[in-house]
């Protein structure tokens, strides 16, 4: 198998999916002629042409609502936040109209709409556009949220996106698109909503995905020199999210730690940890401990920056927390 | 006004008592005579009462603490009463009726009058919990090592590696349970017996006398004076023995006493022990003044109390004041057995099954009823020859048992 980047990844399942089929269809700001904010689709522009790949005006409501429309008359339009944040001005258009339309209209219409959203913070961008709100938008039924945490399941998990008939929100780290992993050669795709264990232990597992993944892989590593060898199970969809794997894990170590990006109060380890307890609380040897973002507008200064974000040392001391 | 509960006293040699569980919690209403906590003493687990009606305001100690006799064990008051901090390790009881200062915040009184609602149970994981059950492991004997003793998987683990692969003895061995060894926790009251029984046969000098009774006459008495009782007062073998057993203690005092140090106690009463099988174990129920019971009386009492002791519902009375035991195995075809004294007590009779066997009587061979019991005796106190004229002394009323009735 190849080892490529993030970035590489998701640009292969983009193009893969273009070629494949003529109603694909890219929009976003700087897209198109730039290449992409983070060079995803450097030279799509070239090949596929402005009626494929087109560059929008900074109006995120413009974008996804046009995306909406598009995907309403049979086209799949994989439309892109240049940031997650920018998505909050096209709140009505993701979480209001996009998951309901297919209900709202008995079925009239499906929605194969991806809309590909950079989130995530410790690039020095201000507390405005550093934020992980990925909970926000799996709090909403009809929304399918995916955020991949390896190169592999990015492009296997896009394809999968791309191909649905259901709106789809698909999250990727700013920090994450030069991290290498391999993936398989040739075409693959990877189901939607299904959850995955990526390393496997027997003491305690940490439930992660996206950037709490590559944190807690590192996490595992350097536990395991000390004879703690955890379980990383990767949800890698949030909603529909899947239980499955988490709880199989936990009924084998009955120890956990969640770990997300995102802030703490009202997050994504919030409802693992509940979901934990419900379905195994005769398994449950000792309180869930969530690694998350601290509560604070996410600092500009690198050191504060740094601080307020989960590290692989808030994990590694989390997990000896669970195990005294 | 809030009043203390204390450590019962429930025997003449009961020096503290196991608080095994408390069934009611802080905040709990209660009545007079409602069950409070359950403890365990040398001889059975029974249930304290409350002697006041109220709320439980606090519980002073732990369950799984060994609390002397007269200590306190929980407060029972009016709802909202503020009681001072009590400690576990007793002194006088300082109640204060007025409400809390105003100057001092609600929030403060509120948490000292909850606060001891942690004590009141065990601390132990969910996982904990759940093997406990399914392997019957009693949490208060483990010993927690998580954050703040609680309890947790290997705790358990550990505590079920430690024990003796003891199997209860009223548990059928299931055949669908396979091949495989199986662990299980004993029970409060057979680790009570075991206890007990290891002191007795480790401090006492045994020694054992046997004879074999002329049962005939006995036999055929039973059976006239059954004639005329309703079926569920009908006296057995046993009831005779037990009248018997108490009429010769009568004349044997040293047999029914006690040894402290340098000095014998005789018992002024005569309270004749009888051993009951229950669930888990056995227990000893207490037929008072025996020897001045008719047989109707002594049947009756120990049909009902054993009842209770095979249900569980055993009073502290049942079990309390024995000064001679008897174990009786007659139900089960037994030859001949011998039984461990039952301290602090001088003997126990062991009583075996009556049988038809071949007798030689008059030079010649006959069928004829007869049954064993083997008596088993301090040596501190008494001797072979004493213990002997005892059981010629018990031969006379079983054999001639017109000799009770008179």
């Amino acid at each position: 198998m190849a080892k490529i980047t993030m970035r590489e990844a998701i640009s292969q399942a983009l193009m893969e999916e273009m070629d494949r089929d003529p109603s694909v269809f890219i929009m976003g700001e700087e897209v198109g002629v730039w290449g992409g904010t983070y060079a995803v689709t450097k030279g799509f522009y070239d090949k596929y042409g402005a009626m494929r790949v087109k560059d929008t005006p900074i109006a995120e409501n413009a974008i996804i609502g046009g995306a909406i429309g598009a995907a309403m008359v049979g086209q799949r339009p994989v439309a892109e936040l240049m940031t997650i944040n920018f998505g909050f001005s096209a709140m009505d258009y993701i979480v209001n109209q996009a998951p309901k339309l297919h209900y709202m209209f008995g079925g009239q219409f499906t929605l194969p709409l991806v809309i590909r959203a950079v989130g995530g913070g410790g690039r020095q961008l201000g507390a405005t556009h550093s934020q992980t709100p990925d909970a926000i938008f799996a709090h909403f039924p009809g929304l399918k949220v995916v955020s991949p945490g390896t190169p592999e399941d990015a492009k296997g998990l896009l394809k999968s996106a791309i191909r649905s008939n259901d709106p789809i929100l698909f999250i990727e780290h700013a920090t994450m698109y030069q991290v290498r992993g391999e993936v398989p050669e040739g075409e693959y795709t990877i189901p939607i909503g299904k959850s995955k264990v990526q390393r496997e232990g027997k003491d305690v597992t940490i439930v992660t995905y996206c950037k709490g993944l590559e944190l807690s892989m590192k996490a595992a590593e350097e536990l395991s020199k000390e004879g703690i060898e955890v379980e990383v199970v990767d949800l890698r969809t949030l909603r529909p999210l899947d239980m499955e794997p988490v709880i199989e894990s936990f009924k084998k170590t009955n120890r956990a730690v969640v770990v997300e990006e995102g802030w703490k109060s009202y997050g994504v380890g919030s409802e693992i940890v509940s979901r934990i307890y419900e379905e195994a609380f005769d398994y449950v040897d000792a309180p869930i401990i969530r690694v998350a973002q601290k509560e604070v507008p996410l600092p500009y200064n690198r050191t504060l920056e740094q601080a307020a974000l989960p590290q692989v040392h808030d994990i590694t001391a989390a997990v000896k927390e669970v195990l005294k | 006004m809030a009043e203390t509960i204390s450590m019962p006293k429930l025997g003449f040699d009961m020096a503290e008592g196991l608080l095994v569980r408390w069934v009611k919690q802080v905040g709990e209403s209660i009545n007079k005579g409602d069950v409070l906590a359950e403890i365990e003493t040398d001889k059975a687990t029974v249930e304290v009462e409350s002697s006041a009606t109220g709320v439980v305001l606090q519980l002073i100690v732990d369950q799984g603490t060994m609390v002397p006799v007269n200590a306190p064990i929980a407060i029972v008051g009016n709802a909202g009463e503020v009681v001072s901090e009590q400690k576990a390790e007793g002194g006088k009881q300082q109640v204060d009726e007025k409400p809390a200062p105003q100057t001092q915040p609600t929030v403060v009184s509120v948490q000292q009058a909850s606060a001891p609602l942690d004590t009141g149970s065990v601390k132990a994981s969910p996982l904990a919990k759940k093997i406990a059950r399914d392997q019957k492991v009693d949490l208060s004997n483990v010993q927690g090592t998580g954050p703040g003793g609680r309890i947790v998987r290997k705790d358990i683990e550990a505590a079920l590696s430690h024990q003796s692969p003891v199997t209860s003895p009223l548990v059928p061995v299931s055949l669908t349970s396979g091949l495989v060894d199986k662990t299980t926790t004993t029970t409060k009251l057979r680790q009570a017996i075991g206890r007990r029984l290891v002191e007795s046969k480790t401090t006492i000098p045994h020694f054992y006398v046997t004879h074999e009774f002329k049962m005939d006459a006995l036999m055929d008495m039973r059976k006239q004076v059954n004639a005329y009782l309703p079926d569920n007062e009908k006296v057995s073998v046993n009831d005779f023995i037990l009248k018997g057993v108490a009429l010769s203690l009568r004349q044997f005092p040293n047999l029914n006493a006690t040894i402290k140090g340098s000095e014998v106690i005789q018992f002024g009463h005569v309270n004749v022990g009888v051993a009951v099988t229950v669930p888990g174990g056995l227990m000893t129920v207490v037929v008072k003044d025996t020897d001045q019971k008719t047989l109707r009386q002594i049947s009756g009492e120990v049909k009902v109390m054993a009842a209770r002791a095979r249900d569980g519902k055993v009073k502290p009375d049942d079990v309390d004041g024995s000064t001679f035991s008897t174990s009786n195995l007659g139900m089960y075809d037994v030859e001949d057995f011998i039984a461990i004294i039952n301290p602090p007590e001088a003997g126990i009779l062991a009583i075996s099954s009556a049988r038809e066997v071949p007798v030689v009587e008059g030079g010649e061979l006959k069928v004829g009823w007869r049954m064993k019991a083997t008596i088993s005796v301090d040596h501190r106190i008494s001797d072979g020859a004493e213990a002997a004229q005892f059981m010629q002394k018990l031969a006379e009323f079983l054999e001639s048992p017109v000799r009770m009735l008179v």
